[in-house]
């Protein structure tokens, strides 16, 4: 039968082991395969700002992006080919909370230059390449 | 209790039931929200009460292990905590903390990323706060007698949580970038170092309430713990899916992450084993009940609904969907939540002498929470999989589904209602014990003496 020195063993050569390969496999992600999938290059300073905005309002308290957040509102990884800039921004500038389908947003009413920040966020994060995400929905299911 | 200074647990334990009634308020907010009843929202929006719910459960958890550790380490290392006035000192500061993020939340001031909300110059304070905490610990631990398996493998998961938190600190232009690291924590915690610290509270608890020979328990104590290990590191994969990362990740994510219930389904048939191999009964049935109703539940919240969305081609259409949700909380129940109620359950009538187990109230207490939780799970789960068919699969606009699934709100919320009056239950127990009691000291309340064998 396996001795306690053995089970101890097999946790500490096991953690060693697959952190070694976890942590030369995540260094690949980010210094090579990340940047390119991404599009690091583009991330211009708008688009840094625009994250900030995104941040510092916890929109991921309500929204998903990346498919990372709440469930509360709509995902957000591809809303700016889905609903254009014109429409984010509206919703972004309003003073009213937004509120379509009765589920009410918080009114920022974001400044025209925020607002433009906003979508260069959006607009750099839709253009990402997701390994498929979101999917496509189903033709054979759709109305 | 045998040392005067594990008293200090009682109160880490008591911080804990007043978060938890408070997270558990924030989350009937959510819950009449989703229902479309969101009358709170000009005062407290949904991501106000997201952000109040989720690190409401991360300080109530955390502060449930520093209680336990406070506890265990003396006992096991044989030797009173170095410093009970700086583990006050901590308690409060710890408190404070906690209580200054959620305030700030209320007014826009966070740091707007899932579980990691708490704004900056707060995590510098939680970080002194954690080596304050550790500071002591790991003297305690050194100094003391022995070191057995139990107290290092909990003060193993302790020191490697607080050294993961870092990397959710490090500042990225990126929204990839971000979420990558942002996995270190949230995924390396639970998936990883706090199996630790469960399995640590886990053995020890099995050791007392048991009386299977120490040997025995903390060589399974090590398997469980390399099993976390060899699957939770590389499962991390599966969060990185589709945030940008490169498709490698989807079949070692894939692999690994699908290796991960086997470390909850060892939790599970160790704890029942162990329950059955030992001859003698405790007679603090109800942390019995705990004990192994933790290791089963995480299995099943953890392990299995945890596997039931981890396959890359499932997790493609339930990524970021109320079926995450409902995995989430059976899994953070069960495997966290019930571990800290067991810990709590055992050790309340070590602190105050007072043998108040096996009272109806604890019996109904363990079983509306249980119930009430499964059944919250159901809900979020049907709520789920309609939202995956209606929005992913038929294409239907996200607000149309919502709308669609509105109804399964409703028996979230009673189920919910179940679940609370399970915890209010388990906290009237707790304040029917008083407080800790110095006649206790020096008593244990084991009953079958120590048969404890030395390392
Ligand atoms: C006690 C252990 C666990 C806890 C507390 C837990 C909790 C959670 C939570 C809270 C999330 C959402 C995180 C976020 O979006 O920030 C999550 C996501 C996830 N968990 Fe777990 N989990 C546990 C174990 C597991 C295991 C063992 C598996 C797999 C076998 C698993 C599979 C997943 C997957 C695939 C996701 C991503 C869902 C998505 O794409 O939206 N979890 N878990
Ligand atoms: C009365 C009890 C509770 C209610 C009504 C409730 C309700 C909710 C709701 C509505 C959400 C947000 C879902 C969304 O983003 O749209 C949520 C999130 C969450 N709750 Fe609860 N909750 C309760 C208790 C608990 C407890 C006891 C735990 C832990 C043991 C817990 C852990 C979580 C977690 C981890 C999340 C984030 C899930 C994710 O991101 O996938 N909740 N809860
Ligand atoms: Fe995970």
């Amino acid at each position: 039968m396996l001795s306690k020195k053995q089970a101890k063993a097999f946790f500490l050569g096991g953690t060693v082991l697959f952190s070694a390969i976890f942590l030369a496999l995540s260094f690949e992600t980010v210094t090579v395969s990340m940047p390119e999938k991404t599009n690091a290059d583009q991330i211009t300073d708008a688009v840094v700002r625009g994250k900030v905005i995104w941040e510092s309002n916890n929109c991921m308290g309500c929204h998903t992006i990346l498919g990372e957040g709440a469930y509360y509102a709509p995902e957000l990884t591809r809303v700016y080919s889905r609903k254009g800039e014109s429409y984010i921004k509206t919703v972004l500038m309003a003073k009213e909370p937004w509120a379509p389908r009765g589920r009410k947003m918080v009114a920022y009413g974001l400044t025209e230059e925020q607002a433009n920040d906003a979508v260069a966020f959006f607009k750099w994060i839709d253009a990402m390449d997701l390994n498929g995400f979101p999917p496509e929905p189903d033709p054979t299911l759709s109305k | 209790m045998k040392y005067k200074s594990q008293k200090v647990a009682y109160w880490f334990f008591a911080l804990s039931m007043l978060l938890i009634v408070l997270q558990i308020t924030y989350g009937f907010i959510m819950g009449f929200a989703h229902m479309g009843y969101d009358g709170l929202h000009e005062i407290i929006p949904f991501n106000v009460a997201r952000a109040t719910h989720n690190n409401l459960l991360v300080v109530w958890l955390l502060s449930g292990f520093m209680g336990a550790a406070y506890y265990i380490i003396p006992e096991e290392s044989q030797n009173e905590l170095v410093s009970v006035k700086l583990a006050y000192v901590q308690l409060i500061t710890l408190a404070l903390v906690g209580v200054t993020a959620v305030i700030g939340f209320h007014f826009n001031w966070w740091e707007g990323r899932k579980f990691l909300e708490i704004p900056r110059p707060l995590d510098y304070l939680v970080v002194i706060n954690v080596l304050t905490f550790l500071g002591i610990i790991l003297v305690t631990l050194f100094k003391g007698k022995k070191q057995s398996t139990t107290a290092m493998v909990l003060t193993m998961g302790l020191v490697f949580a607080a050294l993961l938190y870092l990397p959710g600190m490090i500042w990225f232009d990126s929204q990839a970038m971000d979420s990558f690291f942002r996995w270190w924590v949230v995924h390396l915690w639970v998936e990883g170092v706090w199996e630790l610290i469960m399995g640590g509270i886990l053995a020890f608890l099995l050791i007392k309430l048991t009386g299977v020979d120490r040997e025995v328990i903390e060589k399974w104590l090590y398997v469980i713990v390399g099993l976390t290990f060899l699957s939770g590191i590389l499962g991390t994969g599966h969060h990185y899916y589709y945030i940008g990362a490169p498709e490698y990740w989807l079949i070692i994510g894939g692999i690994f992450s699908a290796l991960e219930p086997l470390a909850f389904l060892a939790m599970a048939l160790f704890a029942l084993h162990m329950y059955r191999k030992g001859g003698k009964k405790h007679p603090n049935k109800i942390a019995i009940f705990w004990t192994l109703g933790s290791a089963i539940v995480s299995f099943v919240g953890a392990g299995l609904l945890g596997l039931a969305h981890t396959l890359p081609a499932v997790n493609m259409y339930t990524h970021g969907t109320l079926v995450t949700a409902m995995h989430g909380h059976l899994a953070f129940w069960g495997a966290y939540g019930m571990i800290v109620f067991a810990m709590i359950a055992y050790a309340l009538p070590q602190l105050t002498g007072r043998k108040l187990f096996n009272n109806p109230m604890g019996l109904y207490a363990f079983w509306l929470s249980l119930i009430g939780m499964v059944g919250m799970t159901v809900a979020f789960g049907v709520a789920g999989v309609a939202q995956v068919y209606l929005e992913r699969k038929m294409g239907l606009d996200f607000m149309v589904a919502q709308i669609e699934i509105e109804v399964h709100f409703f028996v979230l919320i009673l189920c919910a209602t179940m679940f609370a009056t399970g915890v209010g239950l388990f906290i009237a127990n707790f304040l029917k014990y008083g407080q800790p009691n110095d006649e206790a000291i020096g008593q244990e309340n084991d009953d079958f003496g120590s048969l404890e064998t030395s390392d």
